[in-house]
């Protein structure tokens, strides 16, 4: 019988059709697959069911199912969100409010200049950058040797250097374009947070702003910008031009035409990148650990603060708190995933 | 029509008005009002401290109540970590290096030589020639680094430390994201449920990642405890030998990065049109002939651009050491941003600054070497 028995391994092995799979590399298709689900669920089911258990449950060795190998108990929840819950609340009110409004300052400021940039021309003069920059580091100079107060030493500075370009600036040849400055917008992504925070940091206390809900939405909004000029920039330049140019001959105003054709026309791309900023500020830890203590706590510190006390680590209250941070970017997630599947977000990264 | 009519003459009606002159003179302004904002928000508070750090990573720097006060040390910080009491934990111990050592780096810098000459011989042009030496540099100064710690058996320290996480965990994230993004691009039912499992790690704060894989981690109340028992590894600790912490906090970053390097690439594949694909199958073309011949040629602009994404964030990385490992066993897992942050909540702002500053030269370099060489360099030799 080896031909009844080719068959049946051709069978195995070869896909019936075109654009289906042979049962054999299906099978290790869905295993791979499945092997993966298992991978990535499994640290979130240990983070649900361990805000079930008891402290004996977790400090006596592992158990795994609830009812079968331990009792689950809603004690850190009730703790958490009834007993205890001011800090949780303020906390996520916290979080709420700077990611909310961050991302709506990152995303106006973010896709007004990447508007800016894909349809008008810019041609700031070289040498007037070049004077800025004399004229900055002249106010700093003049701030750190004499001590001349700084909103003093920098609207002087600016004013010099208004001057300037209002003077001689019309002497200058080289220029850079609209290239040049969205390469500078972007490029400020590869800036570690780490470099910049510490300045930020002395200059917030300076302010007497730290630890304030505003100290942290400016720092958000300007850490997460060069991804909304980027993602939006090429949104912009995929939207066709003559709408825009039948708005202008009708005589609206470039707010205008921004405001009622572009952002509708925009809003698969501004719905990614709202979403994806949204999740990034409200997931955001080190920069909330410079810029908070206790007032604007966000809640990521709070996850964090369940490992300080003399108790160690208390693992069901954090988990309690990680899955009631999680819940809501879960749905977001579930949202943005269609916006991917577009294309969406691949379009910049082709460029 | 008649509305457009009707518009334009109540406008010339109030031709005169306030509002009017002032929404005229805005228009006029707008190309400045548009960029403004932004290009003031980063001026603030992306070029001004940068500006900052600089300053203060040349001084030192102490904070006092309400105030602060500053003294210039000149390249008083940054010669310390090269030469100085902290040089053990920036780059690493030296007690003199390996045959191993001496050979690894002997090929590489002969292959860095050969590399400039033959540069030098295709083609030349100033700016380019101070890069390629630039990024020549620092490749050799890598591999020194490599040859004298690692090779020779002595602890590298955070430069090490972070060039490995991003390395490693950039190259594990690419090949499982790409094996998971392919699998996912096959005919299959259910693909928008794999697509919304697999994405959701990204969308989990590192935090909750980082407590999450403490748990998993541990030999002997964790969920895989039975397993370490069985193996006898009981006593084993991820957190206290130096490899397994630093493969430990790969691990984590690349459960939670993989979903963004496959999420992309399996649009990218699905924007690839399939008749290509199906003609070549027609033709009896086998699976990986399909792959080499077909879709990796189309896949390549994406999945250089996703690497140098993966890259620049890649080199932040900071919450996961801090939690799983708190940088220990002793530095073994310092990440340079960790470092950083742990100078600076010693209050130790000059060396904090001038460890970031460190920081942010490495990354621009590989960065910028990543981006000429393989995502610029791909479509120049196209090109020619």
């Amino acid at each position: 019988m080896p031909v009844h028995s080719r068959s049946v391994v051709n069978r195995l092995f070869e896909a019936p059709a075109i654009g289906r799979m042979a049962p054999a590399s299906a099978l290790i298709v869905y295993g791979l697959l499945a092997v993966w689900t298992a991978v990535v669920c499994f640290p979130l089911y240990w983070i649900l069911i361990t805000s079930l258990k008891s402290a004996a449950d977790v400090n006596g060795g592992p158990v795994y199912l609830p009812w079968i190998d331990f009792t689950p108990s809603l004690h850190a929840w009730r703790e958490l969100l009834l007993i205890d819950y001011e800090d949780t609340l303020r906390s996520y009110l916290n979080s709420i409010v700077i990611a909310v409004l961050s991302t709506l300052l990152c995303i106006s400021v973010g896709s007004m200049a990447a508007y800016a940039l894909a349809r008008m021309t810019y041609r700031p003069k070289f040498g007037n950058i070049l004077m800025f920059v004399l004229v900055m580091i002249a106010a700093f100079v003049v701030i750190g040797k004499l001590g001349v107060d700084w909103k003093l030493a920098v609207s002087v500075a600016l004013a010099v250097w208004f001057l300037l370009v209002r003077s001689i600036g019309r002497h200058f040849t080289k220029s850079v374009g609209n290239a040049d400055i969205l390469f500078w917008m972007i490029s400020q992504r590869i800036l570690p947070p780490i470099v910049t925070v510490v300045p930020i940091y002395i200059m917030f206390q300076n302010l007497r702003m730290l630890d304030t809900h505003l100290a942290l939405i400016l720092t958000y909004a300007v850490v997460n910008l060069p991804i909304v000029v980027w993602l939006m920039y090429d949104f912009m330049n995929g939207i066709p031009l003559e709408l825009e140019e039948s708005a202008q001959l009708d005589g609206a105003s470039r707010f205008r035409t921004f405001w009622e054709i572009i952002l509708p026309l925009a809003k698969p791309g501004l719905a990614a990148t709202t979403l994806l900023v949204l999740i990034l500020a409200w997931n955001e830890y080190i920069l909330a650990v410079f810029l908070t203590t206790s007032n604007a706590q966000t809640i990521p510190i709070l996850v964090s603060a369940m490992n300080a006390g003399e108790r160690g680590i208390l693992w069901w209250s954090m988990c309690v708190v990680i899955i009631v941070m999680i819940i809501p970017v879960v749905f977001m997630a579930i949202v943005l995933q269609r916006f991917i599947s577009k294309g969406v977000l691949l379009g910049a990264v082709k460029g | 029509m008649s509305n457009a009519r009707t518009y334009r003459v109540s406008n010339s009606e109030h031709n005169q008005s306030l509002t009017h002159r002032l929404s005229e003179w805005f228009d006029r302004q707008a190309s400045t009002l548009f960029i403004t904002p932004a290009v003031i928000l980063i001026l603030v508070f992306s070029i001004f401290p940068l500006v900052a750090s600089l300053v203060i990573a040349f001084s030192r720097f102490r904070l006092r109540a309400g105030s602060y006060q500053v003294r210039f040390v000149g390249l008083k910080n940054f010669e310390k970590q090269f030469f100085g009491s902290e040089q053990f934990h920036f780059l690493g111990t030296f007690k003199g290096m390996s045959v191993l050592g001496y050979a690894v780096s002997a090929v590489a810098a002969l292959l860095v030589l050969w590399w400039l000459y033959r540069y030098c011989r295709r083609q030349f042009w100033w700016l380019g020639f101070i890069g390629r030496l630039l990024s020549a540099a620092m490749g050799l100064g890598l591999v020194l680094l490599f040859s004298a710690t690692l090779l020779s058996g002595h602890q590298f320290g955070t430069l090490g430390v972070t060039v490995f996480y991003v390395f490693a965990g950039c190259l594990i994230q690419f090949v499982i994201g790409l094996s998971l993004a392919l699998l996912c691009s096959q005919p299959i039912r259910g693909k928008t449920f794999f697509r919304v499992v697999f994405f959701l790690p990204l969308m989990i704060t590192p935090i909750g990642i980082g407590y999450a894989f403490r748990m998993l981690a541990d030999t002997t109340k964790g969920p895989f405890s039975p397993i370490w028992q069985l193996a006898g590894l009981g006593d084993f600790s991820w957190s206290t030998d130096p490899w397994a912490a630093r493969i430990f906090i790969v691990i984590g970053d690349s459960w939670q990065w993989i979903p963004f390097v496959f999420i992309i690439l399996l649009a990218a594949l699905e924007n690839i049109p399939r008749d290509h694909h199906e003609a070549a199958q027609v033709d009896g073309a086998s699976g990986w002939q399909i792959f080499r011949e077909i879709t990796w040629p189309q896949l390549v602009p994406v999945a250089a651009t996703v690497m140098l994404i993966r890259l620049i964030e890649a080199f932040k990385l900071v919450d996961l050491p801090n939690i799983m490992t708190s940088g220990g066993p002793g530095i073994a897992t310092e990440s340079m941003s960790l470092h950083s942050y742990y100078a600076w909540r010693s209050l130790d702002l000059g060396q904090s600054s001038a460890i970031a500053y460190l920081l942010l030269f490495t990354t621009v370099i590989i960065c910028v070497s990543f981006f000429n060489y393989v995502v610029v360099g791909r479509i120049r030799r196209n090109a020619a």
